[in-house]
Order: structure tokens, then C-alpha cells, then sequence
């Protein structure tokens, strides 16, 4: 069992948690992610890393209740504990492995789209520990949606913040403050974007114009995430890719984020009939419109 | 006069029922058919079955002292040859290794082996586990990866040595493809494969679930930080191939790996899981090994019309005769001589057929099976919504990729020796991460065979 120390909400429905699981501490680096699993009938789901902490042995994850599962995740309280927390899988961001002078020469801008800014921040933590300047853009819906506001203000060498409704920030998408920001004169060598598939897709046809180098971090449903079932399958230049051992990460402008998209929902209708099924449980009474059959 | 009795039938679910049920198929021989059967043994003098064992189990000794009624004796003749006799007795190839070679089965039916393996073994884990005498820890350690067969057998033979064993396990559940691979109904979770777990708890082996070795700790951590001598690699082969064709990342395209692991790791077919599994109204499984007809028959199971497309003849099939017997009782269909050319959509990327050719047999290849080629102009459309590729896997490369200085083949096998000694010092390895998939007894063999390679490189080292 891998205890919550720590439970923390962030927005509506989006909750952050800090999980015992010290030799995934150990291990994990920016851009991997784990499998974890509520209970023995719980789904195996991949959520990539927030943060973690060697020492103290510590992983954080950040979840937003939409589906059965995640919304299983995020009813947990800190005391308790999670059946399983497999990890770190994937590679590491490409970042890690170069070599440090061509690095620290190289201005990286970071897109963190809804939920998706969590995985952001140890990336960005990474490269400010290594001495790399970096840039971010925060996406959300409204004020009340953006999170990790303050922790990556205190890693970033600038901050930029979208929202779509224009409650804070920038009033528009992500894509369109980012072309803003090269049309002042900003100079970026490369973008790594995380976030919604839609938000992905366009950030990748946004920096195709300006031949800027894009990294995005695929969500594709995994059942195991050790390359074993090939539900992640992914078409990135042509090629079929498993997302959990050949990825996460991927090239931006080679994915097919059309047939991710799709892919995405191939189990859709029987999540949402589970969560009906779900909702109904919990309201204590037997379906009367035969969901349950 | 043994000759006279004819083979003792073995009692079975229903078709019709078990093809809407996990419930096991075979129910196995009481005592009485045992023993009826035992009968039948000639106990030659030099006995064939024991030579096409793939780890020589002294059958005609074991099936003698059953005769005899033996229950106990038979057991401990099975355990000097096979760890894992009622995982064995249910999911060996006999009619290809042991039965095969029966002399019965020359004029008649050969005696039924696996059957009465399995009954052995049964009673043996139904047995009040004797305490078992283990000999005292001689202070060194090995690391297992993996806890199917391989890693199984290996880390038994090592803890009875006196070694201190832990085994990693990457997926949340102990026993490697026998739980997220061999569905239920051929065997059963709970009462066999939990019970084989304990028996090696008892023996004094950890286990630790959730361990990806390669991603959560490393092969050299587990050697230079957390203190082992060895490391056996049993990590399977695990990864699924595709054939490459046109519309395969349709939605409605699985792997059986995932087809499998959805419905038996993660029990999708049981409401009270939460993760789904999609089955559709009509089901093409494309291969013909035994993965593919755990597939089409869950398939079945779950309520579809399920169908077998294999692109060789039914006499080339590579599964177990009695999974072919049983999958046809069920009412799956076979389509034999049939190749998939391309997986049809619809316009919002949904299966919804496949195009296939139909093939004939033309030279003997590599295998020694004559390979199959496409008909000209035979193409034709089956209509399905599911289809699950059933085609084979190959070892996961991240064992090999994370270690310095394992060698792997161009299949990306782990290169190992007889005796499982790969090329780095310490490290053996067994099972289908060095053959590529392949057999539970092979597995098994090979673990114990490095256990033996194990003990000698640490008493020299």
C-alpha cells in the first residue's frame, strides 16, 4: 500500500496528492509517470508526475475527477492509501539527457493546458536547477480553473497566463498568447506542451509555422504501461509507437493527434455507463433503466 | 491385460453452458478415474514419455505409485522434476510432448498424462501444507525478476538451497502470464495459481509487487546497492506484435495481450471491476496459438460471435488439440487458410471488417511447416466490429536496454546459455525472455536450471 501523506485541492475537482512510494522517488525523472490503482477492483491508470522527492521519499500526483477511476482517486484522504503505485515508467523528457552546455544555450517555452500544468512543473523545476531559463504559458477555463500558478512563478524566468474567459491574464488561447509572445520578439528554440489532446494538437499546428520544435506528452489509455498491451499505440511519423515505453513524449509535429483523439474514447460509452452505474450505487437504488444490466 | 481398458474420459462443463461462463472446463478425475486410469500405464523400461518431457518428469514412476494409491508418493516423485505439476497438468502441449509419445497411443488412446498430473497435483495442494523443513539461510541473496514460471520454479529451488529470495513483479498481481494471460476457465485463479504462490511464500520467497526492474530500480542497483549476488531474469515475453496492415490502430483493434489482461488481470467481465473491456457483437481473432484461442474464447464468453482467422491449414495450428476441441464445442467458427490483408473502418474509425485473402500451402520454411500463400484475386470482406491480433509477443526490451552489458538477440531475446548464464557475470536468465514465447514447463525448467547455475556461480564466487 502506498499512503497519501498529503491531499490538497487545487480547483475544482482537480486534486493534488503526495504519495509515499520511495522507490519511485528514487527512480522518477521530469516527463515519466506512474500506474496507480485505488483498490483491488480498481483500474490501473497512468498519471504522469508531478513532483517527487528523493529524500523524502515522496511521489505527487495531480487528478482531476472525471471518469470513474480518477474520481475513485481523488475521494481518497490523506491517512489513507493507494493498492498500488508502479513507477516511474516511460522515458525521462529528452532534456535530461543532453549534454549540459548545449542546454543551458537552448530557451525552452513550456504549455500547461487545465491539469495538464502539473506534469509541467517538475520539468521546469529541472531545468531551473540545472541552470536553463525557461518560459511558461498557463491554460485554463477561468481564474478559478489555473493551478500551480505560484509554485511555477517561483521556477519560471517568466510567467504568462491565458484564460479563456479573460479572468486572469491573457483573455484567449494558449496557442494565440503564444504567437503574441514570438510577435514581440521572444525567441524560443524549443516548446514542450501538456495538456487536453485538442489543446496539444493546435500548439503543434500553431509551432509548425514557426518551425519551432514542439515535445508533447500523450495521455493514451494504458492498461498496464510496461508495453505489454498496446492499447497506448500511437502513429508518430507514419509509425505505430506504444506511448508508455516509446514515449510519453513524442515530436509534436509527427503525431497523428486526429487518431489519438479518437483512440482516447474507445472505451468512452462503457466509462460513462460505468459512472451512471457508479452514481446509481451511490444513490443506493437499483437502475431502473436496465444500466445495470 | 492394462490394454483392454480404454481411456478413462474425463469429465467436462457443458458446451452450451461453460460458453456463457469463467467457470473451468474441465473438471479432472476423481480418485476412482485416477486410479482406473493409472491402471492403464505399462510402466515401460524404456519409457518414451519421460524422454519427450521437456524437463523429463519420471512419469511412468509417479503414475506407478498413484496405482498403488499412492497419492503421496506420486507427488513427491512429480516435485523432483516439475515446481508447478497442476499448472503442467492443465496447460502442457501432451499430446505433442508425453501422450504423444505413449505407446499406447499407437494402436488406441495413450494414457492421459496431463490428466492424471493434474489430479496429483491437485491433491497435493489440497493437502494441510506440511511445514516445510527449509535448510538454514546460507547469508547470500538473489533478486527474481518476474513471478511467472520461470521465476516461479527458479526462486523455489533457491529458497530449498538455503538462499534468501525476492522476487520483483512489475504488474500488481504475482504469477505473470498465469493470471493475466491463461483466462480462468482453463485455469483457475483462486484455487490452483494462488495456491502454487503460497506454496513458494511458504518456502520463505518475497515477493514485491509493483517493481518495473529496468524503470523503478535497475539490475546493477539491485546487484551493487541492495546487496544481491544474483539476479534471474524470468521477465517473459510480454510485448505484442501487429502485422503491419493498413486500419490496425482502428478503434475495435486490440492485442489479445490486452483483450486477455483486460478480461483475466483485470477481471473486466465481472461488473464490480471497474475496467472496461469492449467485445462488440462480432469478434475476428486473427492467429492460431493458444493466446488466440484464450481470446476467441473469451470472447464467446462475453456474449459475441467469435471466429478464428488463421492464415495456415487446421492441421498447422499451433494450440493445444483440446483448446481447438474445446473452442469448436463452444461454437466458435474457423476460418482456416485466411489472411488478413487490411482492417476496414467505418467513418468514424470504428472496426467494421476486415479484408482477407484466402492462402494455400506452398514449401516447407524455416519451421518445417509449409508456408502459406496468398490466392491471387481472392480477396473477400468478413464483417466484425472487434478484432484482436493474436500473433505472438516478443520479449519487453527494457531489461536489456536499462543493463550494461546484457546481450540480446536479433529478436530481442536475452542471450543465455544452457544453464541460463547470460553475458554479464551474475546475471541468469530463463523462460520465454530467452526463447521468445513458448511453454509453462520450459519456463519452468529453465528457472530451475538457473537456480542450479545460480547456486554454483555464488559457492565459487
Amino acid at each position: 500500500m502506498y499512503p497519501i501523506l498529503e491531499k490538497r485541492c487545487l480547483a475544482e475537482g482537480i486534486w493534488l496528492m503526495k504519495i509515499r512510494a520511495p522507490r519511485v522517488a528514487r527512480a522518477a525523472l521530469p516527463g515519466q509517470f506512474v500506474i496507480v490503482r485505488t483498490d483491488e477492483r480498481g483500474e490501473r491508470i497512468p498519471l504522469t508526475i508531478a513532483d517527487f522527492d528523493a529524500v523524502e521519499g515522496s511521489v505527487t500526483i495531480v487528478t482531476q475527477a472525471i471518469g470513474v477511476s480518477t474520481r475513485k482517486i481523488c475521494a481518497l484522504e490523506a491517512g489513507e492509501a493507494l493498492a498500488d503505485f508502479a513507477g516511474p515508467l516511460g522515458h525521462p523528457s529528452e532534456f535530461v539527457g543532453m549534454p549540459m552546455e548545449e542546454l543551458r544555450s537552448r530557451r525552452y517555452i513550456f504549455i500547461g493546458g487545465g491539469v495538464g500544468t502539473a506534469p509541467v512543473y517538475p520539468q521546469v523545476k529541472w531545468l531551473r536547477e540545472h541552470g536553463v531559463e525557461v518560459d511558461v504559458i498557463i491554460g485554463a477555463k477561468n481564474r478559478q480553473m489555473l493551478i500551480y500558478t505560484d509554485e511555477m512563478r517561483a521556477v519560471a524566468d517568466h510567467l504568462y497566463i491565458a484564460t479563456d474567459d479573460g479572468s486572469e491574464g491573457f483573455k484567449g488561447l494558449v496557442t494565440q498568447l503564444l504567437e503574441k509572445l514570438i510577435a514581440e520578439g521572444r525567441h524560443y528554440d524549443e516548446c514542450v506542451a501538456i495538456g487536453p489532446m485538442v489543446m496539444m494538437k493546435f500548439v503543434a499546428l500553431t509551432t509548425k509555422k514557426y518551425a519551432l520544435k514542439t515535445t508533447v506528452s500523450l495521455n493514451a489509455l494504458m492498461v498496464d504501461g510496461t508495453g505489454m498491451c498496446g492499447a497506448c499505440r500511437v502513429s508518430v511519423g507514419g509509425r505505430t509507437r506504444f506511448t508508455c515505453v516509446d514515449g510519453p513524449e513524442f515530436d509534436a509535429h509527427e503525431v497523428d493527434f486526429d487518431e489519438a483523439m479518437r483512440r482516447q474514447g474507445m472505451y468512452r460509452t462503457q466509462e460513462q455507463r460505468a459512472a451512471a452505474l457508479a452514481a446509481e450505487r451511490e444513490a443506493g437504488h437499483r437502475c431502473k433503466i436496465g444500466l445495470d444490466k | 491385460m492394462a490394454e483392454k481398458i480404454s481411456r478413462v474420459p474425463v469429465r467436462e462443463q457443458d458446451p452450451a453452458r461453460r460458453a456463457t461462463n469463467f467457470e473451468e472446463v474441465c473438471y479432472g478425475y476423481d480418485r476412482e478415474e485416477a486410479l482406473l486410469e493409472a491402471s492403464r500405464c505399462l510402466n515401460c523400461k524404456n519409457p518414451r514419455c519421460v524422454a519427450a518431457c521437456p524437463v523429463g518428469v519420471r512419469i511412468p514412476e509417479f503414475i506407478a505409485a498413484l496405482h498403488r494409491g499412492d497419492e503421496a508418493a506420486a507427488a513427491a516423485v512429480l516435485a523432483r522434476d516439475s515446481s508447478l505439476p497442476s499448472l503442467c497438468g492443465r496447460v502442457c502441449p501432451q499430446e505433442t510432448q508425453c501422450e504423444g509419445a505413449c505407446i499406447l497411443g499407437i494402436k488406441g488412446e495413450p494414457v492421459a498424462i496431463g490428466k492424471l498430473e493434474r489430479f496429483v497435483g491437485d491433491w497435493k495442494l489440497a493437502q494441510e501444507p506440511a511445514t516445510a523443513e527449509l535448510p538454514p539461510r546460507n547469508g547470500h541473496r538473489v533478486a527474481v525478476v518476474g513471478s511467472g514460471p520461470a521465476g516461479l520454479a527458479c526462486a523455489s529451488d533457491l529458497a530449498k538451497m538455503g538462499y534468501e529470495v525476492k522476487i520483483f513483479e512489475a504488474l500488481h498481481k504475482v504469477g505473470g502470464v498465469l493470471v493475466y494471460g491463461i483466462p480462468e476457465f482453463r485455469l483457475p485463479k483462486e484455487q490452483i495459481v494462488a495456491r502454487e504462490i503460497d506454496q513458494v511464500r511458504r518456502l520463505g520467497v518475497e515477493i514485491e509487487t509493483d517493481v518495473v526492474v529496468g524503470r523503478t530500480v535497475t539490475i546493477d542497483a539491485l546487484l551493487d546497492r541492495e546487496g544481491y549476488d544474483a539476479v534471474f531474469i524470468g521477465s517473459g515475453a510480454g510485448l505484442p506484435r501487429f502485422m503491419g496492415i493498413p486500419g490496425e490502430n482502428l478503434n475495435g483493434v486490440v492485442s489479445a495481450n490486452e483483450f486477455l489482461t483486460r478480461a483475466n488481470l483485470m477481471r473486466a467481465y465481472d461488473e464490480t471491476y471497474d475496467t472496461p473491456i469492449y467485445v462488440g457483437k462480432r469478434v475476428v481473432v486473427v492467429g492460431g496459438g493458444n493466446v488466440a484461442m484464450d481470446a476467441v474464447r473469451t470472447a464467446r464468453r462475453l456474449g459475441a460471435e467469435a471466429t478464428i482467422v488463421y492464415r495456415r491449414s487446421e492441421k498447422e495450428l499451433p494450440a493445444r488439440a483440446e483448446e481447438v476441441h474445446h473452442a469448436k464445442e463452444e461454437g466458435i467458427r474457423f476460418r482456416m487458410l485466411t489472411n488478413p490483408v487490411e482492417v476496414l473502418g467505418t467513418d468514424d474509425g470504428w472496426v467494421r471488417g476486415m479484408r482477407c485473402v484466402e492462402m494455400e500451402l506452398g514449401e516447407p520454411d524455416a519451421s518445417g511447416r509449409r508456408s502459406p500463400v496468398a490466392k491471387e484475386g481472392s480477396e473477400f470482406e468478413i464483417e466484425c466490429d472487434v478484432a484482436i491480433m493474436a500473433l505472438g509477443t516478443s520479449p519487453n526490451p527494457l531489461l536489456a536496454a536499462t543493463t550494461a552489458g546484457l546481450a540480446t538477440d536479433r529478436r530481442g531475446c536475452i542471450t543465455a546459455d544452457a544453464a541460463g548464464a547470460t553475458s554479464r557475470p551474475g546475471v541468469f536468465a530463463g523462460g520465454d525472455a530467452v526463447t521468445g514465447a513458448a511453454t509453462v514447463i520450459l519456463a519452468m525448467g529453465a528457472g530451475r536450471t538457473a537456480a542450479k547455475a545460480i547456486d554454483e556461480y555464488i559457492r565459487n564466487k
